[in-house]
């Protein structure tokens, strides 16, 4: 994190500012990925007034980044004048799309729009791994063309890879993938379980020996997608800081708004805190008792990760903790990781 | 002296934190941080108001500040910002659309 952007995320900590927002729009999509964290789809859906109203409410709370995302955002037929309402308040805005629907006027409207880039997901530089993975025929070669378009327009790129088994060896193929195109290239290392906790999904994770690899690549900033970095509270403490440490941005300085206007810390921590057509936002996030239980906690809340000799090694995600049933509690997808890492057992998985 | 205009480029994101205005270029990935007065010229800049008038409602009386220096130093901070395409500087009124 560059110094100021490190500085304005420490002033909105001290402020309460929810500097930023990811804001899923709609629960539909037309791909069917094997490992998509959405457990719903065809739940309701925040209309367009609603969609406005939120943005207008998210401005006057201070956010500046808003990442756009679904579901497919571009099955919601208002998908750009929501944009064009987010951009003429003046939000820092990433759209996160599979590309499969986007044409070239898209393109054009959206470098227009001058949104801040486009996150776009390829599992694989194989074809026929990626659309395994999406189960759309065809997808692959679609998302690529979408690529080419947006950056033809001048809109920034990021490919994103979920680091996945049946693809795990390839990852600085997609790599290369993405550079030829002129895209950025991001990967997240995790296949997380589904919001409502389900763990089917887990095998899907790479094996040891791959993360190790991606954990060593010195090229890789390997982080969960969409995961803001966190701020440190000014008041820590000057002998132990990492123990008044937050665990996380989520509900500190950041939170996902769901397409149906639920509010959670993070889209990877989904303990609601309050429904948006049920009250202002800026009631939700300021009040909150879930929201205030989030923010109490400090490492040395962690009763097992505070001991761990692995701690400040460890990327703990306290939603994937929360998903394991325990908030405060060890994450065991992570623990994993910091074995793939060291070779050593934290005590978790001793057990 | 000519009259000076001022506008806020399009492609900006910005929001103001307490005293200070946060401002993001889009395709830059630029971030920096307007101080107390720059903060209160940005929101100002509408492409439509003079630079002049900015200066001396929001600027001299809120400051306490002489108009004169007030106004140079004014205009060297835009025209680094606007060598940075961050705002758009004009002689003539802007067409308004910036956010
Ligand atoms: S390795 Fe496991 S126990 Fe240790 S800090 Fe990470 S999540 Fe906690
Ligand atoms: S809950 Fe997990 S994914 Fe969300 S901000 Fe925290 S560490 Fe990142």
């Amino acid at each position: 994190m560059s110094g100021l952007m490190e500085r304005v995320t420490q002033k909105a900590l001290a402020l309460g500012v929810p500097l930023s927002v990811h804001l899923d729009l709609t629960w539909r999509c037309h791909l069917s990925c094997i490992h998509c964290y959405l457990t719903e789809r065809n739940g309701r859906e925040l209309t367009t007034a609603q969609l406005v109203r939120l943005l207008e409410e998210l401005a006057e709370c201070g956010t500046l980044f808003l990442l756009v995302s679904g579901g497919e955002v571009f099955l919601r037929p208002d998908f750009f004048e929501i944009v064009e309402a987010a951009r003429e308040l003046a939000f820092s805005v990433r759209v996160k799309t599979s590309g499969t629907l986007l044409d070239d006027e898209a393109a054009r409207r959206l470098a227009r729009l001058h949104v801040a880039g486009v996150d776009v997901s390829l599992y694989s530089h194989r074809p026929e791994v990626h659309d395994a993975v999406t189960r759309l025929e065809g997808s692959f070669a679609r998302t690529v063309e979408a690529v080419r378009r947006l950056v033809a327009h001048g809109v920034k790129v990021r490919v994103v890879q979920v680091l996945m088994r049946m693809a795990e060896g390839e990852y600085s193929r997609v790599r290369e993938l993405a550079a030829e195109l002129g895209a950025e290239y991001s990967l997240d290392p995790t296949v997380t379980p589904r919001l409502d906790g389900s763990r089917s999904v887990v095998r899907l994770n790479a094996s040891h020996a791959a993360w190790r690899k991606v954990f060593e690549d010195p090229e890789l900033d390997a982080r969960p997608e969409h995961c803001p970095l966190s701020p440190e509270p000014q008041e820590a403490a000057q002998t132990a800081p990492e123990w008044d440490s937050l665990p996380c941005s989520a509900g500190h300085t950041s939170c996902y708004i769901s397409p149906s206007g639920d509010v959670y810390p993070c889209v990877q921590l989904p303990l609601a805190l309050g429904n948006v057509t049920e009250r202002p936002f800026r009631e939700i996030w300021a009040d909150s008792p879930a929201a205030r239980r989030v923010r109490s906690i400090r490492v040395a809340d962690l009763p097992i990760c505070r001991s761990c000799e692995f701690l400040n090694q460890c990327s703990r995600c306290p939603g994937l903790a929360y998903l394991e049933g325990d908030l405060t509690g060890p994450s065991r997808l992570n623990c994993e990781q910091v074995f793939a890492r060291t070779g050593r057992r934290p005590a978790p998985l001793a057990e | 002296m000519s009259e000076l205009y001022v506008a806020r480029h399009p492609a900006a994101a910005w929001r103001r934190l307490e005293d200070e205005v946060i401002v993001m270029a889009a395709q830059e990935s630029w971030l920096f941080t307007l101080n107390e007065v720059a903060a209160e010229i940005w929101e100002a800049a509408d492409g439509r108001t003079p630079l002049a008038s900015i200066v001396r409602d929001r600027i001299c009386e809120k400051f306490e500040v002489d108009f004169e220096q007030a106004y140079r130093d004014a205009e060297e901070l835009l025209r680094a910002l606007a060598e940075r395409g961050i705002v758009l500087l004009s002689e003539t009124p802007l067409e308004a659309g910036a956010p």
